[in-house]
């Protein structure tokens, strides 16, 4: 078996990576997962979190992600993110940014269950946003700057 | 017959439009390099969606619990459509033909007794649909601020179009934009986007992708498809307002191009005449001079 796989990091806007790997690890939505060359085919969702990408050479890259998923393969692992930012390129303004839009969507949920009674979605919003938040202070951004809903 | 300083003054203004429309031409092909690099850029997160998602949606159309998203509201009675145009004009038929398309189906739907709604995404289709649809209008999307094209715009509109569905305003959604076919030809097209509408694709690709492989699906197929359904819905939004803007660019070069050939075209005529005016006057002087100097 190749110890290596193909990892594609794909935003809607454009691909922004696209190596050999050893080993992905990731955010998936009911806990991490790692996944390596010959992982079984699988289709993962993703929580707001990090994920590390080993290379070739055995360096670490880390991202940090507004969710999505991720297509596991035999030999490739595509990753589809709206936001997927290197770590170092996160700051706290797109952090901020990340997090309004957690906050009204958690805000649309609320209203959304009030009206309709759909059980549910606040819950789902609810984990978002501290899905987002542990993502923020793990990276050692601040989510208090935010926290006013706009 | 103008005079000879009229003559050159029209021969000015023409030239210094033709200036303009050359600039303009210009312009529009940066433009149009930059958008068609967007779009291209745009294609790998697309495929990949349109790819899963076809996997998933064959298996939930058979179950009853599939999506509304993607079963629809079993009606087909209200709908919504979704009008991508410029803000701006001098871009030839591209605003037009895409207003005519929509006029076409919304008046098709509306003689079949169906309910209409119109969303306007741009100034020019707005003003052009306002006269005849203004009624129907609920929402318009201002785009004048935007200076560089990104998913949150498409994000914010799907986000829209979602709401709406949610709080069951309409049962069909479709798009129309221009599809961006090379810099002389952009087609006007419909996509309806709510149900959605898994695409064939090209059956070479699907299998070489690996897509009719077993996938194990973590969380379950059900969850995962609610929560690609209304991502489809953005990136398809995303994808039309790239094919948009590279056609607007491309739909604006050709008709500038044509202006500037135009404007040349004038000139020399201009120019022709003003040159015969001119022999005319020193014709006519001459024969002044010389049947003045026999008459002495």
């Amino acid at each position: 078996m190749a110890d290596t796989m193909q990892f594609d990091l794909v935003a809607p806007e454009r691909n922004l990576m696209s190596v050999a790997v050893r080993e992905v690890r990731l955010p998936g939505e009911n806990g991490d997962l790692s996944a390596m060359p010959g992982h079984a085919p699988a289709i993962v969702n993703l929580r707001p979190g990090l994920v590390t990408v080993i290379d070739e050479q055995g360096a670490e890259h880390q991202f940090a992600i507004s969710g999505g998923f991720a297509e596991i393969n035999n030999e490739s692992l595509s990753l589809l993110a709206e936001i997927g930012r290197k770590r170092d390129e996160m700051t706290q303004d797109v952090f901020d940014d990340m997090m309004r839009s957690a906050q009204r969507k958690k805000k649309a949920a609320e209203q959304k269950e009030e009206q309709h009674g759909a059980e549910g979605v606040v819950a789902a919003a609810a984990k978002l946003l501290a899905d987002m938040e542990a993502l923020g202070s793990h990276i050692g951004l601040s989510a208090h700057h935010s926290t006013a809903p706009d | 017959m103008p005079s000879l300083k009229d003559l050159k003054n029209r021969i000015n203004s023409v030239k210094s439009t033709r200036k303009i429309t050359k600039a303009m031409q210009m312009v529009a092909a940066a433009k149009l390099r930059r958008a068609e690099e967007a779009a291209q850029a745009a294609r790998p997160y697309a495929d990949r969606m349109n790819a899963v998602m076809a996997g998933l949606a064959e298996k939930a159309a058979n179950s009853d619990t599939a999506p509304r998203l993607l079963a629809g509201t079993g009606e087909d009675k209200r709908h919504l459509l979704v009008v991508l145009t410029s803000e701006r004009g001098l871009a030839g038929g591209f605003n037009s033909s895409i207003v005519r398309l929509a006029r076409q189906h919304a008046d098709k739907l509306r003689g079949e007794g169906k309910e209409v709604t119109i969303v306007t995404v741009g100034k020019k289709g707005r003003e052009q649909l306002k006269r005849d649809y203004g009624d129907l209008f609920v929402n318009h999307v201002d785009m004048s601020e935007v200076k560089r094209l990104g998913y949150e715009h498409a994000r914010d509109i799907a986000d829209d179009v979602l709401e709406r569905f949610e709080t069951g305003d309409f049962d069909v959604a479709t798009l129309y934009y221009n599809r961006f076919e090379s810099v002389i030809s952009q087609v006007p097209t419909s996509r309806q986007i709510i149900p959605a509408v898994i695409e064939e694709g090209e059956g070479d690709d699907a299998a070489a992708s690996g897509v009719s492989a077993e996938y194990d699906y973590e969380p379950g197929e059900e969850v995962i498809l609610a929560d690609l359904l209304p991502r489809a819905v953005a990136t398809q939004i995303f994808t039309a307002l790239l094919e948009n803007a590279a056609s607007e660019q491309g739909a604006r070069m050709t008709a500038m191009d044509n202006a500037t050939r135009n404007a040349g075209d004038m000139i020399d005529r201009l120019t022709t005449e003003y040159n015969r005016s001119r022999q005319a006057a020193i014709t006519k002087e001459l024969i002044e001079i010389i049947s003045g100097a026999e008459a002495l």
